[in-house]
């Protein structure tokens, strides 16, 4: 490995390790053991939802703190990720799901997971995403991704994530 | 279709003589209230009829004749209708109810002529004994005759016409007579609830729409779970259901009609709408809609029609309940930093904030009597709480880890609610009456939440 690569990659994951204070990040999906043009081959189809998920590689969500809806310069690196696959696609359009942890009462989290969905939502559009490509929906507490009652999983739940439809 | 009539009999009794609709028959399918330091409010006491015993004999019948009830042969039904209402009683933590089993069976003569001597002397100062007749068309008669065994005297008595699908109605009733009599409160057990039944692993939890009697009886399901539905509220006339479903994606607030078995949206917008409401009268629906992360309250006509937003504040304002009166509105809103309870003129006039206690208030629901609202008060764990209508006497009636969505009784005696259990999400309906101390949960098929406490039957 060439030095420049070496710096590129050292900077790459300062980079990543940022983003890993406020809430754990998916692992992008396994790349499998075949060589470089196995894997280019059985990639997944340039533009669908699994090549937005291998691209997105864990940005795909954002995280909020309790009660919050706020966009943080975290998540907005993440949606800047997601922004940029975006327009690389301009048919493709995209649900962004609002959650919440289990600790709001049902409606109100409904309302409050609108609103966390919404807050991304408009930021994609300020990035220059087209907003008629981009919905939003709330599941409120009812989708947990983690399961646990504790500090830890509250942190993954309280979310948006960006689903792009096939 | 069947229908069902209340007969006007004997005594000096409110008797309604409105003829009933039948209900289709279904398809088979604690801790001590906490006090607050300062802010802890008076207790109706209500030690002195909850000690009282009450003895409850097999009803009985002029001859065992074949039914077209579920329950068997008219002595059969007897003996059903007798436990129902020893169940109501007991269950509830209102009287110490002895009986049937166990107890000395009245002939059908002696029925309204008790054995008095017979009765002094055993632990019960009440006597509730009843008869089953076949009438014409299949239609079953059924008495009810309340005693008062030291006076020798009979406190109340009515009879009841119900078509076969419809013989629990009679045994409610007769529980609602027998309370009613003794308590001074007005009735509640002829009533059903609405609620949402959930299966399922927790993080893609199934959730149905159902119905139940008020002692979980005549269980059915309205929705398959395909789509999500959820925050269910019976009309005051019992023939829809407001609900929140997920049909075709997203949430959006459904009128079910529960004759057809039809359902259409409450309001044609492209944005997600929750919370939905009745008015006491039927005519207005509330519900919360929102636009661009903006939740607010609006009012519609229960027929349709325009919509009437009522608040237009930054954050969320949703829920909302009406005054039995149907003058004002009570509702949470989080404008001032977290989830309150403010007050407004059912115009949305005049709104002005309520709670002011630590933690979060959420889901306000105004009693029937007009004289508390119930909510959930959020300080870490949720616990069902009630506040009087001006902002005052805090009350915490449960202690759990999550106990959510208050839905009072008919009579604003006793108050429903849902409670979860941590880690697994498990969910159950409870309910618990105003002095915090009689705390049971209900039966369900399977897991619950939202339960929507509907009024009395018409």
């Amino acid at each position: 490995m060439s030095k420049r690569n070496l710096a590129l990659l050292l900077a790459l994951s300062a980079a990543l390790s940022a983003c890993a204070s406020k809430a754990p990040k998916q692992l992008p999906p396994d790349p499998g053991a075949g060589t470089a043009a196995d894997s280019a081959q059985q990639g997944p189809i340039p533009g669908s939802q699994a090549d937005f998920a291998a691209f997105a590689r864990g940005q795909d969500t954002v995280y909020f703190d309790t009660d919050r809806y706020n966009i943080d310069s975290e998540d907005a690196a993440a949606l800047a990720t997601q922004a940029q696959w975006l327009m690389r696609y301009p048919a493709k359009r995209a649900t962004i799901e609002g959650h919440c942890d289990e600790r709001g009462t049902r409606e109100y989290n409904l309302a409050l997971g609108e609103r966390r969905a919404n807050a991304a939502k408009t930021y994609l559009a300020s990035l220059g995403v087209d907003a008629s490509r981009l919905t939003s929906v709330s599941y409120g507490k009812e989708r947990p991704a983690a399961l646990g009652s504790d500090e830890a999983s509250w942190a993954k739940n309280r979310r948006a994530v960006t689903v792009t439809i096939d | 279709m069947k229908s069902l009539f209340l007969l006007p009999f004997v005594l000096p009794l409110a008797l309604i003589t409105a003829p009933l609709l039948a209900q289709p028959v279904p398809p088979p399918t604690t801790a001590p209230p906490a006090e607050e330091g300062g802010l802890s409010g008076s207790v109706s006491d209500e030690n002195d009829w909850q000690d009282l015993g009450i003895a409850i004999t097999d009803f009985a019948t002029d001859a065992d004749v074949a039914t077209g009830t579920n329950a068997g042969s008219t002595a059969q039904l007897g003996r059903g209708l007798s436990r129902i209402i020893a169940a109501n009683l007991r269950n509830n933590g209102l009287f110490r109810s002895a009986g049937p089993d166990g107890q000395p069976q009245p002939l059908f003569g002696e029925v309204q002529a008790p054995s008095y001597g017979l009765w002094q002397g055993r632990s019960a100062e009440m006597l509730v004994q009843g008869s089953v007749r076949a009438s014409g068309g299949g239609q079953l008669t059924v008495g009810c005759y309340l005693f008062d065994i030291a006076l020798k005297q009979q406190l109340a008595g009515a009879s009841w016409t119900v078509a076969p699908g419809d013989w629990r109605r009679a045994a409610h009733k007769c529980s609602d007579l027998v309370y009613s009599r003794l308590s001074g409160e007005n009735p509640f057990f002829d009533s059903r609830i609405a609620y949402i039944a959930e299966t399922g692993p927790k993080s893609r939890r199934i959730k149905r729409l159902a119905v139940m009697d008020s002692d979980g009886a005549n269980h059915r399901f309205l929705t398959t779970g395909q789509a999500m539905a959820l925050t269910p509220r019976y009309s005051p006339d019992y023939k829809s259901i407001l609900y929140l479903s997920y049909l075709n994606g997203n949430p959006r607030i459904y009128v079910y009609d529960l004759a057809s078995n039809s359902q259409r949206l409450v309001a044609q917008t492209g944005n997600p709408t929750f919370a939905p409401r009745w008015s006491p009268d039927g005519r207005w629906v509330l519900y919360s809609m929102a636009i661009a992360g903006n939740t607010d309250i609006y009012r519609i006509p229960a027929q349709g029609g325009a919509s009437l937003r009522l608040t237009n504040a930054p954050g969320i304002n949703i829920g909302g309940s009406f005054s039995p009166d149907g003058s004002k509105v009570v509702f949470e809103s989080d404008r001032s930093g977290s989830q309150q309870l403010y007050v407004m003129n059912a115009d949305g006039s005049d709104q002005r904030r309520i709670s002011f206690f630590g933690g979060r208030a959420a889901t306000p629901e105004w009693s029937p009597r007009g004289d508390q609202i119930a909510f959930t008060h959020i300080a870490g764990n949720f616990r069902i709480a009630v506040m009087s209508p001006g902002g005052g006497n805090l009350r915490y009636l449960t202690d759990s880890w999550q106990d959510e969505a208050p839905s009072w009784a008919p009579n604003g005696r006793i108050i429903q609610f849902f409670r979860t259990e941590r880690g697994s999400g498990k969910a159950s309906l409870w309910q618990v009456d105003l002095t915090g101390r009689n705390e049971r949960r209900l039966p369900t098929p399977v897991d619950a939440s939202d339960p929507a406490w509907g009024p009395i039957r018409p």
